[in-house]
């Protein structure tokens, strides 16, 4: 491998080309239905982006507290909580709440913190079936394929690909038009879920004020499993606490609109406990499993701002990387640029196994531009390289941005590039005026360039 | 059952020693999240909603015989009323030729075609309806049936905004906003209406001070 050749580079290269072009357009649309929504609605959207920020990592610095409110909010409403330090003990949670109610049926709504303790496997060989309902993460699980996108699973798939599937198991003769695959898998799964007797979500949000969950969907998967049997378990990241009911609002404004460029998701549960008394479907039993695995570590470390992340895709839809690789150029639960950095700081000691990801990127600020919790991502990015490069882990492909770095960081310079840089989106990679970046850019290609913010954040990065 | 509430906390108090300053929590009026396509007091609320509504597939409606014509049309025989719509709604479908049970059997839930269930509230700004337990007769009425219709029966209940109806979720154990048609784009970015919930989501206000 040459010197600037990655892992991830070697998957983007040998990705059948239909992957990429399902992948590819998919992001494109995303990329300008989200950017015409926001400015549709806000003009600039900016100055919420930040404030969305500010609230979350507000959260984080006192998450000590805002767990303990959330937790005691939730009592009082009638659900139990429970912690679940590692994967291994949240797996072994979800169990035993099932096996004390004798249920071996559970219908599950997507969630990536599920994917990420690996609990769909686990339940299978403990003797209950879980079943998903997404439409998107259903496929994936006939297939036994992984989520190629946080909002998209199945975003490296094409029609094709799905009709073949639904014949293999057994859901109809082969038909790839959308709309016949999604009815026929109405109706397998509207079975599964009259027969399930639990359901489990994660949660996007969890006010620390009132307990209330929030959960959004579009299909209306996860009312189905609240609605067709008596248990609800939700696996919660720690990190999903907001102090608030008020800035649920605000989140869910931003997570709309940054994900699927919608307003707000068509629905949008406030889940506060158990069903009420008087209603005859839904859970009379709400469990509620915080999650550690690993954050409490990113927590404590200098990387902390990527636990604001609210999952919306956005980076991974502006990422030149991503749009080169899909999602599983990354070898890990999570994906693109949020992936880069969280999934090697949730490894914990198997860091080095993921120390090149922070290298894959082209640190054009694109991610940081869109994240509706403006996390500063290429610097966290920029973090982890120089913590590899302390800890002596060697692996491929660093290239060397030290001159771009330079100018980055010199105003005056930066202010010449950022003259010219109407032009980088015309220039030929050999006359980009970055040196190591013409190498490097032969196998990748860089975003559309706007500039501004990223000159910004190196400027606040100089400050710190 | 292994509980690792002390250990999850603690670990959480312990990544936060190390900080120095933490960060203050900002205030900031809800009105900065307001959609600048908001019209708030400009116009009339049940109009918004009805722009927004339509706007993501919903589809208001203010008479009962609008309701009949349309089920009529579609093809949508026989479904679901909640009793206490029986007068105002249900009688007048019957009426008109519909088929219209009372119960819902929850062995049977695809032979309802329709359900007829209250609204606790809409939404002008986003074109939502606001479901909760209280008001929902059952859930799965207001969910399995190809066609949902809520049927807004309190003019106070238009709230204007998103946080407006953030301040008043209330105490109910479940609140559901629904902002149109249950839908997918899984499959290659392509909209498709009508996934697990409700492909036809209606919206009917009735009632004194229309
Ligand atoms: S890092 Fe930001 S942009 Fe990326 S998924 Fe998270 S919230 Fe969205």
């Amino acid at each position: 491998m040459s010197k600037s050749v990655q892992p991830i580079d070697v998957f983007a290269r040998d990705l059948p080309r239909e992957t990429r072009d399902a992948v590819l357009s998919s992001v494109m649309t995303r990329v300008a239905g989200r950017k015409a929504k926001l400015e549709e609605d806000y003009g600039d959207p900016d100055a919420l982006r930040r404030l969305a920020g500010e609230v979350k990592q507000h959260t984080l610095e006192h998450l000590d507290e805002y767990l303990e409110q959330a937790e005691a909010a939730l009592l009082k409403n009638g659900a139990k909580v429970h912690f679940a330090s590692t994967a291994e003990d949240a797996r072994e949670q979800v169990l035993a709440i099932l096996n004390e109610n004798g249920s071996k049926r559970v219908v599950k709504s997507k969630s990536m913190v599920t994917e990420e303790i690996h609990l769909n496997d686990y339940l299978e060989k403990n003797g209950v079936e879980c079943v998903e309902t997404d439409l998107g993460e259903f496929i994936i699980q006939i297939d036994e394929d992984t989520p190629s996108h946080i909002v998209q699973p199945i975003i490296h798939k094409n029609r094709r690909q799905v009709a073949e599937s639904f014949e293999e198991h057994g859901l109809g003769e082969y038909n790839d038009d959308p709309q016949t695959i999604t009815r026929r898998a109405r109706k397998h799964l509207r079975e599964k879920y009259l027969q399930s007797d639990a359901g489990m979500t994660g949660a996007n949000f969890v006010s620390a004020e009132s307990g209330r969950l929030v959960v959004v969907t579009n299909e209306g998967n996860a009312r189905f499993g609240m609605a067709a049997n008596g248990l609800h378990i939700a696996l919660v990241g720690i990190e999903k606490v907001v102090p608030r009911d008020k800035d649920l609002g605000l989140f869910l404004n931003l997570l709309g609109r940054s994900a699927t460029a919608q307003q707000l998701t068509v629905y949008t549960q406030f889940i506060k406990g158990p069903r009420s008394a008087e209603q005859p479907s839904g859970p009379e039993q709400m469990h509620v499993i915080f999650l550690d695995n690993g954050r409490s570590k990113v927590l404590a470390s200098k990387e902390r701002d990527i636990l604001r992340c609210i999952r919306c895709g956005a980076c991974l839809n502006v990422c030149p990387v991503y749009r080169q690789t899909s999602g599983h150029g990354y070898r890990a639960v999570y994906g693109g640029p949020v992936g880069a950095v969280l999934s090697p700081l949730l490894a914990g000691d198997d860091f080095p196994k993921y120390a090149d990801l922070p290298k894959a990127s082209s640190l054009c600020g694109a991610c940081n531009e869109v994240c509706p919790v403006n996390i500063p991502i290429p610097e966290l990015l920029l973090r982890l390289r120089s913590r590899a490069n302390q800890e002596g882990i060697k692996s491929a492909g660093s290239p060397p941005m030290a001159p771009f770095a330079k100018l980055a960081t010199s105003p005056k310079l930066w202010r010449t590039a950022m003259t010219a840089s109407k032009a980088m989106n015309h220039l030929p990679i050999t006359m980009m005026p970055v040196k190591p970046l013409q190498a490097w850019l032969k196998i990748r290609t860089l975003p559309k360039w706007s500039g501004g913010e990223f000159r910004r954040w190196m400027k606040e990065r100089g400050r710190n | 059952m292994k509980n690792d509430e002390d250990t999850v906390k603690l670990a959480v108090k312990e990544a936060l020693l190390g900080l120095g300053e933490r960060a203050v929590l900002p205030e900031y009026d809800s009105a900065l999240l307001l959609s600048a396509r908001h019209k708030g007091s400009e116009q009339d609320g049940w109009t918004e909603f009805a722009e927004n509504f339509s706007a993501v597939s919903g589809k208001p409606m203010q008479e009962v015989t609008d309701l009949v014509e349309f089920l009529k049309e579609g093809g949508f025989g026989k479904g679901y009323c909640d009793p206490e719509l029986k007068q105002a709604v249900g009688e007048v479908l019957v009426e008109a030729g519909l088929q219209v049970s009372y119960e819902f059997d929850h062995q049977r839930v695809d032979d309802y075609v329709f359900g007829i269930t209250k609204a606790s509230g809409v939404i002008a700004e986003s074109g939502t309806v606001i479901l909760n337990d209280e008001d929902t007769v059952d859930r799965l009425a207001a969910l399995a049936p190809w066609v949902h219709v809520a049927v807004l029966t309190d003019q106070k209940k238009v709230f204007a905004n998103i946080p407006q109806a953030i301040e008043n979720l209330g105490g109910s154990s479940n609140v559901i906003w629904v902002t149109g048609p249950s839908k997918t784009a899984d499959i290659e970015g392509i909209l498709i209406e009508g996934v697990h919930g409700p492909g036809v989501q209606i919206c009917l206000r009735i009632g004194e001070g229309k």
